[in-house]
């Protein structure tokens, strides 16, 4: 049995109890979130609506134009399993409006600003719901930098940050969210027949194991090599964390006065909660 | 001296004194209507944890309003309860009060403040230079604050002091997810405090926090250990909790007739040999 598998039980308790209590301890009651149709929004929905309720928890279903449709339908199936509140909001407007001037822009740029879009999207929700946005990055992206900053990485709270894909899987079974949604591949489904793992190169099993590794039990380079990952692979992922940890900060400010935000001035987030 | 304990399973909110003031007087009121003898609350519950740069000003001196009422409502009850504590040399200490019979029992300073992985500590706080025992109604102390467990020679010193019972107020944070049944951090916990006792032929009160601050959960489950290291009761995993347990003095007479180690333990063998130690090390 792989070192990821974890307590579900347990694992989902503490997650739960991190949005109600995140949550209500801002003063609101509600959570809003982009449904995908993946793994991670569906988690992240069904830990939600354990920890509000489902009438406090407010989806957002958000496709382009060239969105499987697979993935709505894989939405809505979340949607109405849960009992949550479900709305469409089509970016195709806002996104092809905006490339109207750019016509040139390739796969990346697009799929960046599809991404913002839909941050912008759930931003605007919570203010109108008065609800916080609820982060569905799980933390093999956020280690990678596979996403897209102030994209799908913002968020006022992300409860699944700090497991990694591996164990995304593992909860997601145990707290019921549909099979043909865990069961399928991880795809952004930023254009037709796109996947995670083909587009990294490796795949979420064999990177978490390493990254586990790395980053968690801190082990060095030789003794990852002994455990029979290549030396190359452990390069490029090193390479991969560093070069994407721009993206997990905040922007960097340059220091004149005497308390900076966030190097001499430091709070927690929960100050005075 | 028979009594019972009442642990306070707080969720304090951060940087808020006089909300947390409030939970802390009804969980005093609680005692009171349980009969419990002594109420302990967890480390730093009238501040929060994550403090950084709200230390000072959270920071309450020994003669502010808000300690001079847990110390009248000590005439009922007695109190453990910690605070951040404001020294006349503008020192900020991670500070518990033993309260009892409307007076101070005792203060304890933080002696070992964590500053690695998730904790830091050392940066906001000063650090304390004792651990001393002192006696109360239920017969003769110890007061210990979260990380100061985790070093072997402070409760040993306490107990070598003449304490019988040990309090720990804490802070812990849960971490360490894994196929195990409980977090790392409360399987570890679980074996000091059991250990702790089982060595020091004492009893540990153990009080630790609830709720979340910036994502990082307290995991509770607050304990009660007898001298033998069984464990008597026991909180909630990561909901808050008000512990009630009887402590029974003939429990304490019997574990030390059966198990004399406190009696045997050679202060002098130990004395000595740390001296030599300090003195290799200053070579």
């Amino acid at each position: 049995m792989s070192e990821l598998t974890v307590n579900t039980e347990l694992l989902r308790k503490v997650l739960v109890g991190f949005v109600r209590d995140e949550v209500r301890k801002v003063g609101v009651r509600k959570a809003v979130l982009g449904l995908s149709g993946g793994i991670d929004s569906a988690l992240v929905a069904y830990i939600a609506a354990e920890a509000l309720g489902p009438e406090n928890v407010h989806a957002i279903i958000m496709p382009y134009r060239t969105s499987n449709p697979e993935s709505e339908a894989h939405a809505r199936l979340v949607g109405e399993r849960l009992g949550i509140n479900c709305q469409v909001v089509e970016i195709t407007p806002m996104v092809d409006a905006y490339f109207t001037l750019f016509p040139d822009a390739g796969n990346l740029r697009r799929g960046n600003k599809m991404s913002r879009e839909r941050m912008t999207v759930l931003f605007d929700h919570s203010a109108a719901l008065s609800a916080l946005v609820l982060g569905t990055s799980n933390k093999t992206e956020l280690l990678l930098g596979y996403g897209t900053l102030y994209g799908d990485m913002a968020s006022a709270l992300n409860p699944i940050g700090d497991i990694y894909k591996s164990q995304v899987w593992q909860l997601s079974e145990a707290m019921g969210v549909p099979m043909e949604i865990v069961e399928k591949k991880p795809s952004a489904d930023l254009w037709a027949g796109q996947t995670d793992e083909q587009e990294l190169g490796f795949t979420y099993r064999e990177v978490d194991e390493l990254l586990y590794r790395m980053v968690d039990l801190r082990m060095s380079r030789p003794e990852l090599a002994l455990f029979g990952f290549a030396p190359e692979f452990i390069d490029k992922i090193y390479t991969t964390v560093q070069n994407s940890h721009f993206k997990r900060r905040l922007p960097v400010i340059a220091k004149v006065s005497n308390r900076t935000i966030d190097r001499d001035f430091r709070y927690a987030r929960d100050w005075g909660k | 001296m028979d009594f019972t304990v009442a642990l306070a399973q707080i969720k304090p909110k951060l940087g808020c004194v006089a909300d947390n003031l409030l939970l802390i007087e009804e969980a005093v009121e609680q005692g009171i209507r349980e009969q419990a003898g002594l109420v302990v609350f967890p480390e730093l519950a009238l501040t929060g944890y994550f403090l950084k740069d709200l230390v000072p000003e959270v920071a309450l001196p020994l003669d502010a309003p808000e300690i001079r009422r847990l110390i009248e409502l000590s005439r009922y009850i007695s109190i453990a309860v910690g605070f951040v504590e404001l020294s006349r040399e503008y020192r900020f200490y991670n500070s518990a009060l033993y309260l009892e019979g409307g007076e101070i029992r005792h203060l304890h300073r933080k002696v070992y403040l964590p500053t690695y992985g998730l904790f830091d500590e050392q940066r906001y706080l000063a650090q304390g230079d004792r651990f001393r025992a002192f006696d109360s109604s239920f017969g003769r102390m110890g007061l210990l604050i979260c990380e100061d467990m985790w070093h072997l020679s402070a409760p040993y010193i306490l107990a070598m002091d003449g304490a019988t019972t040990l309090i720990c107020l804490s802070s812990s944070p849960g971490r360490g997810i894994s196929q195990a049944e409980t977090l790392g951090s409360t399987a570890s916990w679980q074996k000091l405090t059991s250990t702790t006792a089982l060595f020091l032929n004492s009893r540990v009160l153990y009080c630790n926090r609830v709720g979340y601050e910036d994502g990082v959960n307290f995991w509770g489950g607050s304990e009660v250990i007898d001298p033998s290291g069984a464990v008597i009761a026991r909180g909630e995993i990561l909901e808050e909790d008000f512990v009630l347990a009887g402590i029974s003095e003939a429990a304490l007479r019997r574990e030390r007739i059966s198990s004399p180690m406190m009696r045997d333990e050679n202060l002098f063998v130990t004395l000595n040999e740390l001296k030599r130690i300090g003195k290799e090390r200053n070579r």
